[in-house]
């Protein structure tokens, strides 16, 4: 008998191209299918090499949407074969909630009280692969007993600590603690070490939780660690690797004891032995050349610097751990320099081996510069951090800068907030804070965030005697030719609130400051252009004799009638401020901002998010008492006066964020005499074909959420809706436009069958079933999308006019659009995301003609209102728009670039469109290609 | 805990994929793709561990792998793994598909799909490890095959004629 070739045929390499496997492929499928399909009933073997096939054609990337029954059935099977290839399958492809959950739990039970062991070790590897609340459920009782069982093999003991170890990680609740805990515990001390290290995985994941429970296995463990580490290494026979005794094991129980403060003396003294053992051991020569040997060796070493670093009690033993890092740190294999970089940064934090670590310094700088890879090199960085204090700042952050300017485009924006997190701190001397953050922006700009410059402004408003030195700092680095634009911000802000301080120089009197900032207006963006213009307003406070030359600025056209709302307004207020007002009140209203309160550095958080609280906290907490006090809050005003603030654009306006999605309430049979109509209801009232004209009305609402859906003789329909990452609100208004009432007003939302899942939609509120003549009422319908989605929802409605009948239907214009939250990215990072979504599957393009004059500020006003970031500066080509963005569903999130070429000769325009999904891309693309 | 296992081609194709944390099929697909990206582009002979792909986790998770002739091996993990012990057990994992098909090589994964499966699940279990005594590991084969041996005679004897 032939043995079971899955892949026979079935692979690319055989195949000459993707096509010709796709096909191939499809057509084993549908060949699998008819067999499992037809009459004949299948023999075990044949069950058996089709559902092989399946599991590898699903390893190709290809979906397996059938199977499962065959699959289930092989598991009560009497023969070994097709019972472990039915739980492969199942442990591969099974869905947790799938429905034949049932079947499998019945056929595990089976097999668990078979007391046949390689059936038992089947039954728990199923159990551990899936983990679902419905196996823990069954057996979270179940298993505790066949661990501690005095008469389980070996080998099932193993495979049941783990089982059970992932039920607790997935259903804690579920997992009883009992009298087994104390026998489990007592697992360490069995002769099997496979059995012992099943065993402290367990305890350590356990005692992470219930400590005292488990307190009992820190002296087990240590006695066990003591005879592994003391053993000449052939005693553990097929448990030593490469000459290293029982080397997971050891890690395991070095794990288990880091879970625990250091022991009491009795036990803390054997322990302590332990660790200088295995320190010892490792200045030993190697009793092998060969790699896996010196791995083995410093795995259990590094663990062991761990469990020292973690009872940070021992000075002795600390220093030591030190050194041998250092060591490390210049040894050729790059994965334990890597490794020693990373358990240093830990070492930094303990006061005892601070100054030890510091001693380091010169070879830690040397790796960040010479490296070859980046991984290294970004631990280098994370230590250098870790190490700094006021002491040796100034050499640390002059490194950080140097690095950054070749640094990987990856670790960059990490760097910067270090830089500026360390040069904030460890400041003794003021001007060199605002030198570095100012070097910064210009080394790396781009990767400067919002926190970062506005902390510097903060910064300087506090501090007073560096206000004059920042203004000169700032106009001087301004008169670079090409400066990045968040040092125009900076500039702009600094110089609006303290350039008085410097204008007596003749150098930078008030009109050469003026014309310095003006000259780069034009070339910002527009919220620098509104930082630009209070600068001005403030200038006109400071210097009363620029007051007609900026007056002539603001009143110029490109200011006064700016497209951009914000930018008109601003101009139009400060121009009108600066007329009306009198001095007095222009020195009120434009007085200099006040001292920011203090609070944590905004920028300490931002770095916290991107690397997890945990790691920047520690380091934070024990170096507390070297901080300096430093003001500080976490956004400045953008600009002075409170009523030029801009509104968010996500402002919650009208709370959806806080509306849950209303509950689906008791389904009322028909009409709309019930509380809460039923949207989902097949309601048996014929429903009215879509009304005509509908389908073009839909499409104007693609990229804009206000206006009239519908309109006749009787009826209008208008609407106004909001939506906010997965949800949205839209309120429908239903004009009467007639004199005559309606009766039995009856609006109905009607979503398909197909988009039931996807998308949720409920009437809040039914309207009174009276429209009187001339009156119009107003409807609230809550949206959730939970999936991406393409046909829209269908609203019905229904009512009676002067004795007829009228019965209209419109689709609601909910698209899948509506769900985009807009993502700014620069140049570097939209191309990289680009080619990442490479797949053919994952693009859809689309040339079609141009329905509408082609005109590029109501192009850009479609994208945006499409709900994508416009990207500027993006695409080579400037004719081009780009766009990204995220849709937001319940279930996933999905990122969306999209890139609109247009070619005016021919009328025609190309629109890619590239998401990680392809239903999304495609749906997209209809949506958007319709609008041009 | 390891989230996932994964073993590519140095193309790219995925030869082994198991994941031990649930995720959708489609993303599945992508984070092998993702991280198949991230490990090509690293030289050899350089450090053995990054941080994971976005998908998986991003830098709470480690990319740990050993590249051999035509194929990657790939283990992401968690913060409680031992660097050093995981490139261990992907040693250990490697020795012994060699001895169970003597002399590995890419087809071997292909054609015995199953098999590698089986012999991954006397290594690892659930996200754990399971027996990294390798005389183990590969006894525990040979019962297997011992037995699935007796059952196709078995067969052969009932079939008639």
């Amino acid at each position: 008998m032939q043995p079971l070739s899955a892949g026979s045929g079935l692979e690319a390499g055989v195949c000459k191209s993707k096509e010709a496997e796709i096909k191939r492929i499809n057509k084993e499928l549908a060949n699998i299918r008819s067999k499992f399909k037809g009459d004949k009933a299948l023999d075990g073997y044949s069950k058996k090499k089709y559902v092989c096939k399946l599991l590898f054609i699903f390893l190709l990337g290809h979906d397996i949407d059938f199977g499962h029954m065959e699959a289930v059935n092989l598991l009560s099977s009497n023969r070994y074969t097709e019972k472990q290839i039915g739980y492969l399958f199942i442990s591969v492809l099974v869905n947790s909630n799938s429905e034949l959950i049932r079947l499998i739990n019945n056929a595990i039970k089976n097999d668990l009280a078979s007391r046949n062991p390689t059936f038992m070790g089947l039954a728990l590897h199923c159990i551990a692969s899936v983990g679902s609340r419905e196996m823990a459920e069954a057996f979270a009782g179940e298993i505790p007993k066949v661990l501690v069982a005095g008469d389980t093999m070996d080998s099932v003991k193993q495979s049941a600590a783990l089982c059970l170890l992932r039920l607790y990680r997935t259903s804690p609740d579920l997992v009883p603690m009992g009298d087994w805990t104390s026998r489990v515990v007592h697992l360490l001390n069995d002769q099997h070490l496979g059995v012992v290290t099943a065993a402290t995985s367990l305890i350590t994941t356990l005692a992470q939780k219930n400590p005292e429970e488990f307190k009992t296995s820190v002296s087990l463990a240590v006695s066990r660690l003591s005879r592994i580490v003391t053993s000449a290494s052939t005693d553990l026979q097929d448990y030593t690797y490469y000459f290293v005794p029982a080397p997971w094991l050891s890690v395991k129980l070095l794990r288990l004891l880091q879970c625990y403060p250091p022991p009491d003396p009795a036990v803390r003294g054997r322990l302590t032995e332990c660790l200088e053992t295995i320190l010892n051991k490792a200045q030993e020569p190697p009793k092998s050349k060969k790699v896996q040997h010196s791995n083995a060796k410093n795995a259990v070493l590094f663990e062991a610097i761990s469990l020292i670093i973690h009872h940070d009690s021992e000075p002795n033993l600390l220093v030591r751990a030190c050194n041998q890092l250092g060591q490390f740190l210049q040894h050729r294999e790059t994965n334990l320099r890597y490794l020693a970089l990373e358990s240093m940064c830990t070492l930094a934090s303990s006061e005892f081996s601070h100054e030890a670590v510091k001693t380091h310094i010169e070879t830690v700088i040397n790796a960040l510069k010479t490296e070859r890879d980046v991984s290294v090199r970004q631990r280098a960085v994370d230590l250098l951090y870790a190490m700094c204090d006021r002491s040796n700042a100034p050499q640390i952050v002059a490194e950080m800068l140097s690095y950054l300017e070749t640094a990987d485009y990856s670790i960059r924006e990490e760097i910067v907030l270090k830089v500026a997190i360390l040069a904030e701190k460890y400041a003794v001397d003021y001007t060199w804070y605002v030198d570095t953050i100012l070097n910064l922006i210009r080394i790396a700009g781009d990767y400067v965030s919002e926190e970062v410059w506005y902390r510097v402004i903060q910064i300087v408003i506090n501090r007073d005697d560096v206000q004059g030195y920042a203004a000169k700092t700032v106009f001087e680095a301004l008169q670079a030719p090409a400066c990045h634009e968040n040092l125009v911000k900076v500039g702009g802000y600094i110089l609006g609130e303290f350039g008085n301080l410097i204008a007596g120089d003749p150098r930078s009197s008030p009109l050469i400051q003026f014309n310095l900032l003006h000259s780069k207006f034009h070339l910002c963006s527009v919220p620098t252009r509104a930082l630009l213009l209070s600068t001005y307003i403030k200038f006109v406070n400071l210097f009363p004799e620029v007051k007609p030359t900026i007056q002539d600025v603001l009143r110029s056209d490109s200011q006064l009638r700016n497209a951009d709302v914000e930018l008109q307004q601003r101009a139009v207020e400060y121009l009108r401020l600066s007329t009306v007002a009198s001095t007095d009140i222009l020195a009120t209203v434009l007085e200099e901002m006040p001292p920011f309160p203090e609070r944590e550095s905004s920028i300490l958080a931002k770095l916290k998010k991107k690397k997890g609280p945990s790691t920047v906290t520690d380091l934070e907490d024990t170096k507390r008492e070297r901080s300096v006090d430093v003001n500080g809050g976490p956004e400045p005003a953008p600009a002075s006066t409170s009523a030029m603030s801009t509104p968010s654009p996500s402002a919650d306006l009208l709370g959806l964020g806080a509306a849950p999605p209303a509950p689906a309430g008791p389904p009322p049979s028909s009409g709309g005499g019930g509380l809460l109509v039923d949207v989902f209801s097949d309601s048996a009232s014929v429903v009215a074909p879509l009304a005509p004209g509908s389908e073009d009305n839909f499409a104007r609402f693609v990229c804009k959420n206000n206006g009239v859906l519908f309109e006749n003789q009787l009826l209008q329909i208008g609407l106004k809706s909001e939506f906010r990452q997965n949800l949205g609100r839209m309120f429908i208004f239903y004009g009467n436009k007639t004199s005559t009432q309606f009766l039995n007003f009856t609006p109905t939302l009607i979503c398909s069958d197909e988009l039931q899942p996807n998308i949720l939609g409920f009437i809040t509120k039914p309207v009174d079933p009276t429209v009187e003549g001339g009156a119009q009422v107003q409807q609230v319908v809550n949206i959730e999308c939970v999936s991406d989605f393409t046909e829209a929802p269908v609203l019905n409605i229904q009512f009676r006019y002067g004795g007829t009948f009228q019965n209209v239907s419109v689709q609601l214009p909910i698209t899948l659009n509506k769900f985009f939250q807009p993502t700014e990215m620069a140049s570097q990072d939209f191309f990289q995301r680009w080619k990442q979504l490479s797949n053919p599957q994952q693009e859809v393009q689309n040339i079609f003609k141009a329905k509408h004059p082609m005109d590029t500020e109501v192009t850009k006003a479609k994208i945006i209102g499409f709900g994508s970031a416009l990207l500027e500066e993006v695409d080579p080509n400037p004719a081009n728009f780009v766009g990204a963005g995220i849709i937001h569903t319940k279930t996933t999130q999905i990122g969306c670039l999209l890139r609109l070429e247009p070619n005016l000769q021919a009328q025609m325009y190309r629109l890619t469109l590239r998401t990680s999904k392809e239903a999304v891309s495609q749906r997209l693309c209809e949506l958007l290609s319709a609008q041009f | 805990m390891i989230q996932a296992i994964l073993v590519f081609n140095n193309h790219g194709k995925p030869r082994l994929v198991r994941f031990y944390q649930r995720f959708p099929e489609e993303i599945q697909q992508q984070i092998v793709r993702e991280t198949f990206h991230l490990v090509l582009k690293r030289d050899d002979n350089i450090c053995n561990f990054l941080e994971g792909g976005s998908l998986i986790g991003g830098s709470d998770y480690k990319l740990i792998y050993r590249h051999y002739a035509t194929l990657y091996f790939v283990f992401c993990v968690d913060s409680s793994e031992s660097e050093l012990g995981i490139l261990d057990l992907i040693q250990v994992f490697v020795e012994t598909l060699d001895k169970c098909f003597e002399n590995v090589c890419e087809l071997d994964l292909i054609f015995h799909m199953d098999k590698v499966h089986y012999i991954l699940q006397e290594v690892v279990m659930g996200g754990m490890v399971l027996e990294t005594n390798m005389n183990e590991i590969v006894a525990q084969i040979e019962a297997q095959n011992r037995l699935e041996k007796s059952e196709v005679n078995r067969v052969l004897l009932c079939r008639p004629g």
